[in-house]
């Protein structure tokens, strides 16, 4: 198995890697490659071009800024969840992590790329709408911050135009309680259903085209979840319910 | 790219997958290949003394870095490395073709946790697919592999 045929550029600057993206027609940021690679192996993706990002150095770092914690695009999820930082100020982010697939997976995974996938069923995009954070895009022509709500648009559909490099995001410091649960077949398993809780705010994840906010009182209101052969709509509706009595027990 | 502490160049195809190229160009064959989605994690190797998955990479983005396949843990002729050692003692194998990923896996597992908890060694080996499902005998092999390793 082979992916199809691309062209490959590995900039060693965020600015080359902006303007490789403004210049080039269908182009693909290569960030952890753990969602991407398996999509290229498969060829359900086929871009032209391939920007790996992976040779642009001082571009993982995990920093406190306004409060909470910024982490750029290359930062591992690994790292981020080995970090005394993030413990400190987000621990919600570091237990949404440890639920992201396996450690082998989060060595190379990156917190930035699994926000950009914006897969439905993924922890991190729900973590990052429920905290009310935001994102960082910088493309050749500006940077602008675009926020959680703004930022989801649909499956794998972001707000991101395709010149543009999501190069941080930011998470607000996790307010108490906070918690994050989920059912999978398996850990490590994309999650059926999955609730975050941030203080009185509550997103789910794995039920709707993308991360949902919701109300606690009424968590399944206005969501039709779709069927598979793992669970029905009718029991994803059930854990929604279920795992926000959980998270909001405490 | 270093692999095994030999230099080699990196192919010429950027889509030439690591996995394929440690079997294929350098003729490493231990690294096996299951799913090539990154499930099954019998391609398991090190970059950098970290275990990745070697079909979720492209061989280029090795460059510049030290990969360790199976075969890189104990040259021929030597003692086997405490994990191979651990998983022969246990009889943490079946059929095999798991073994190569389980182990690489196990290596990054224990330089994270020396003294992995029963709960440590369970989620260390999760991402790690045995179809001869001897996962009892793996899990001994794990705990008996930190053994070796710490003396």
């Amino acid at each position: 198995m082979k992916p199809p045929p691309f062209e490959y550029h590995a900039p060693t600057t965020v600015d080359d890697a902006c303007s490789l993206l403004g210049s080039l027609e269908d182009a693909k940021v290569l960030a952890g490659g753990q969602s991407l690679m398996p999509l290229l192996n498969f060829r359900l993706a086929r871009p032209a071009h391939i920007v790996d990002i992976n040779r642009i150095s001082g571009f993982d770092r995990i920093y406190e800024r306004d409060g909470g914690v910024a982490v750029q695009a290359l930062a591992r999820q690994a790292a981020v969840e080995d970090s005394e930082l993030v413990a400190r100020v987000c621990p919600l982010l570091r237990d949404a992590v440890r639920l992201v697939a396996h450690r082998v997976i989060r060595n190379r995974g990156t917190v930035c790329g699994s926000i950009a996938h914006a897969d439905p069923a993924s922890e991190l995009p729900a973590v990052l709408l429920a905290l009310g954070g935001s994102v960082v895009a910088r493309s050749a022509r500006a940077e602008r911050t675009i926020p959680a709500d703004e930022l989801f648009a649909g499956v794998f559909e972001t707000a991101l135009a395709a010149d543009e490099l999501l190069v941080e995001a930011w998470f607000p410091r996790s307010p108490s309680p906070s918690a994050i649960h989920e059912e999978s077949r398996r850990h490590g398993d994309f999650a059926l259903a999955g609730v975050v809780r941030a203080g009185e705010r509550l997103a789910l994840f794995g039920v709707a085209p993308t991360a949902v906010l919701a109300d606690p009182s009424d968590p399944t209101q206005g969501i039709q979840p779709s069927g598979d052969l793992e669970a029905s709509p009718e029991f994803r509706l059930h854990l929604v319910r279920a795992l926000t009595a959980r998270a909001f027990a405490a | 790219m270093r692999v095994n502490g030999v230099e080699h160049a990196p192919p010429a195809d950027p889509r030439r997958l690591l996995s394929d190229h440690l079997r294929h160009d350098l003729g490493l064959t231990g690294t096996h290949v299951g799913c090539e989605h990154g499930v099954c994690g019998c391609c398991t190797v090190l970059l950098d003394a970290v275990p990745v998955r070697s079909c979720l990479m492209l061989a280029v983005q090795a460059e510049g870095h030290e990969v360790t396949t199976i075969e890189g843990l104990a040259p021929d002729g030597e003692p086997l490395h405490p994990v191979q050692q651990a998983f022969h003692e246990a009889h943490g194998l079946q059929c095999g073709f798991c073994t190569p990923g389980f182990v690489m896996s196990v290596v990054g597992l224990l330089a994270q946790h020396p003294d992995p908890t029963p709960e440590q060694i369970d989620e260390g080996i999760a991402g790690n697919l045995c179809r001869c499902t001897g996962y009892a005998s793996i899990r001994r092999a794990v705990a008996r592999a930190a053994e070796l390793s710490n003396k």
